[in-house]
């Protein structure tokens, strides 16, 4: 045992450390939330050009990482670098793939859609100030509703991850006691509840424990058929997790007056838009190391905005807004050097 | 057979024979070179533990330098927190000695008790395939474990078990913090319970190896002086195995300790210690696997000091096993 955790423990070293990938292939690596989307495009981008990409979903900050350290073409990760760090850094960045962040409850008798909370009766359950399904805020919102007099069982995540540090994000944004006492990131010091292991674990937790809430990936909400909560957004209007929401709060985004896209799609304007809604970001070195690999790599990305959409939203991801599109490729063509 | 091998070495040795034989004990001889040089690579490979020790010794520094003494008396665990995170090892250190050391409580009577009724009272027939699903228990990969402790025996125990012990104890002082509610299907207790399966064959193969070396004369003595089956095996048989058993329960401790995966999925991940035994909690283990993928800077570095910790505490345990044995030896000289 001791010697196989050794090997363990050893074999982690050797993959945080990337290998340097063949002169044709790009390399990517970084975010785990991206990765289903990310191999799909790959397979399909091998059988039409026959240019292979190898990604490794080693984690938002190994990628960061792994970028800064030219050990791969581009990283890729959920929690946006800010423009200033960017520029230390000399890297370029841009928003590539959305998902929604959605809670779900297991509440007897009340089916998807129908319970509504906001953002601050949200917080306030996770932080465990509101310890009853029938407390008096959350019947506010919903008063048609009967409500259990039971306590509420918090499920979150206990790996860290980039869907925790948007949905924190939001949390710190809709509330100033979460924003003093948590704080956002990939891993937090969670006041109550217990952590399962990650999207797969939150949903099949919640799905086995009678009263609880947790949060998942639209997409495992939506195949697993949870019952998903509606969400007051900041509009002051009650949405529900579609592709539609998701995309509006893309479109909300202030992205033309953000150096380095750094927007953080949570809490966003506009009446349609799904409070907690996500990108992925990609990293690339504005002066590459290797510029033959970069261009292979803007060349993947420029196939995957055209003609990735569609198997984008079949694994439940959403696809970046025309607009945006626009101008990250203008940005590919002022920033990056490729010659 | 005996006969030929006697005619072959009376037969008279010419020079072709000699050379022959030295041919012989040339290629004898590198064998051994061979031997002794792959055999001391080998054992120049436990430097490598050395290494990894240094390594990561390295990696917590800035952990320790930031935290120094206080990480061990820390409870609070905020990766997150501005301007600075607020890191401490006492959760998970807690989590992963309690955890153990209930899974031993579980464990080891359990365990002792197959190898006893295996080796003292089970009818013969029965012998082979008790010993068989004992072993086979150690052969499932602990990822199994995690898996069926998380969608079976969780949601099980947090329906049934757990209710019943909260009501149970519910006025009972001291056991009734123990035995607190709510029920949870990730917890402490249910940690433990997995492990205690875990190591069950552990102890109970070795235990029952060594009841086996027992000389049957000093049993037949006892069972002839009018000793009952419960005396011979208290007064007889565990005096006589006494360090091959506490090597088994060793062995057993040593693989609770560092357990991960099967851990990691049961415990609940929970940093904040709760007097309750149904309470989610956390393992070293269980933290580093869980949180280093997204984590760096100190974050990191503390995860890989709780590495470090892991390495001091199951050495730590070792060593006090083996001062254990010596003093036992040592009692019996007297």
């Amino acid at each position: 045992m001791k010697l196989s955790s050794l090997f363990a423990a050893f074999g982690l070293m050797l993959g945080l450390v990337a290998p340097v990938a063949h002169a044709a292939d790009i390399s990517g690596a970084g975010s785990t939330f991206a990765f289903p989307i990310f191999s799909k495009w790959a397979d399909l981008y091998k059988k039409e050009t026959g240019n292979g990409l190898n990604y490794q979903s080693i984690g938002s900050g190994a990628g960061i990482k792994q970028i800064q350290a030219k050990t791969v073409t581009f990283g890729a990760t959920d929690a946006p670098m800010t423009a200033d760090e960017l520029k230390k850094a000399g890297l370029v960045q841009w928003p590539m793939v959305m998902g929604g962040i959605v809670p779900v409850v297991n509440l007897d008798g009340i089916k998807p859609g129908e319970l509504v909370l906001d953002g601050t009766v949200l917080a306030n359950i996770f932080l465990g100030t509101i310890k009853k399904w029938d407390d008096a805020a959350i019947k506010k919102l919903n008063p048609s509703l009967t409500l259990p007099s039971t306590a509420i069982t918090v499920v979150r995540r206990a790996d860290g991850s980039g869907t925790t540090f948007n949905f924190t994000d939001y949390l710190s944004k809709v509330s100033n006691n979460w924003k003093a006492d948590v704080g956002a990131g990939a891993s937090v010091e969670w006041p109550v509840g217990v952590g399962a292991k990650g999207n797969d674990g939150v949903a099949g937790n919640v799905g086995q424990t009678k009263n609880a809430i947790g949060y998942v990936e639209y997409a495992y909400a939506k195949q697993n058929k949870m019952t998903h909560v509606n969400l007051v957004n900041k509009a002051g209007k009650t949405v529900s997790p579609t592709i539609a929401a998701f995309q509006s709060a893309a479109a909300s985004a202030d992205w033309a007056n953000s150096p380095g896209y750094y927007q953080i799609l949570t809490d966003q304007a506009g009446e349609q838009s799904w409070p907690i809604t996500a990108a992925t970001f990609i990293l690339m070195q504005a002066i590459p190391k290797d510029a033959e690999a970069s261009a292979e790599a803007i060349k993947f990305f420029t196939w995957a905005f055209k003609s990735g959409d569609k198997s984008a939203e079949e694994l439940d991801y959403i696809p970046m807004p025309a607009s945006v599109v626009g101008l990250i490729e203008k940005t590919w063509a002022t920033q990056l050097k490729l010659k | 057979m005996a006969s030929s091998g006697l005619a072959k070495t009376e037969t008279p040795i010419d020079n072709n024979g000699s050379l022959e034989r030295a041919r012989v004990l040339r290629s004898m001889r590198l064998g051994d070179v061979l031997f002794e040089s792959l055999t001391r690579t080998a054992a120049i490979s436990v430097l490598l533990l050395g290494g990894i020790i240094i390594s990561l010794f390295i990696g917590a520094w800035p952990a320790i330098k930031t935290y120094g003494f206080d990480f061990l008396t820390t409870q609070r665990w905020a990766p997150s927190l501005k301007p600075q995170p607020i890191l401490g090892a006492l959760g998970p250190v807690y989590g992963t000695l309690v955890s153990s050391l209930l899974a031993m409580v579980i464990a080891v009577p359990v365990g002792l008790g197959i190898s006893i009724f295996l080796t003292e009272l089970c009818p013969h027939v029965l012998r082979r395939p008790i010993s068989i699903a004992i072993e086979l228990l150690a052969g499932i990969p602990s990822i199994i474990y995690g898996m069926w402790g998380f969608f079976v025996l969780g949601p099980f125990l947090a329906e049934h078990f757990q209710p019943a012990v909260i009501d149970f104890f519910a006025d009972v002082p001291v056991l009734n913090v123990i035995f607190a509610g709510p029920a949870s299907n990730l917890s402490l207790f249910n940690a433990a319970l997995i492990l205690a399966i875990m190591v069950l064959p552990f102890i109970t193969a070795i235990s029952r190896d060594v009841f086996a070396t027992v000389p049957v004369v000093l049993k037949e003595a006892a069972y002839g002086a009018g000793c009952t089956t419960w005396e011979v095996v208290w007064n007889v048989v565990i005096p006589y195995t006494r360090v091959g058993v506490i090597g088994g329960v060793m062995l057993g401790l040593g693989r609770a300790l560092g357990e991960t995966m099967a851990v990691a999925f049961v415990i609940g991940n929970a940093f904040k210690i709760k007097a309750s035994l149904f309470a989610p909690a956390t393992t070293i283990s269980a933290a580093i696997a869980s949180e280093f993928a997204e984590s760096d800077g100190l974050h990191q570095s503390s995860l890989i000091l709780l590495g470090l910790l892991l390495f001091v505490l199951t050495f730590m345990v070792l060593t006090a096993a083996r001062i254990m044995l010596m003093r036992l030896e040592r009692n019996q000289g007297k």
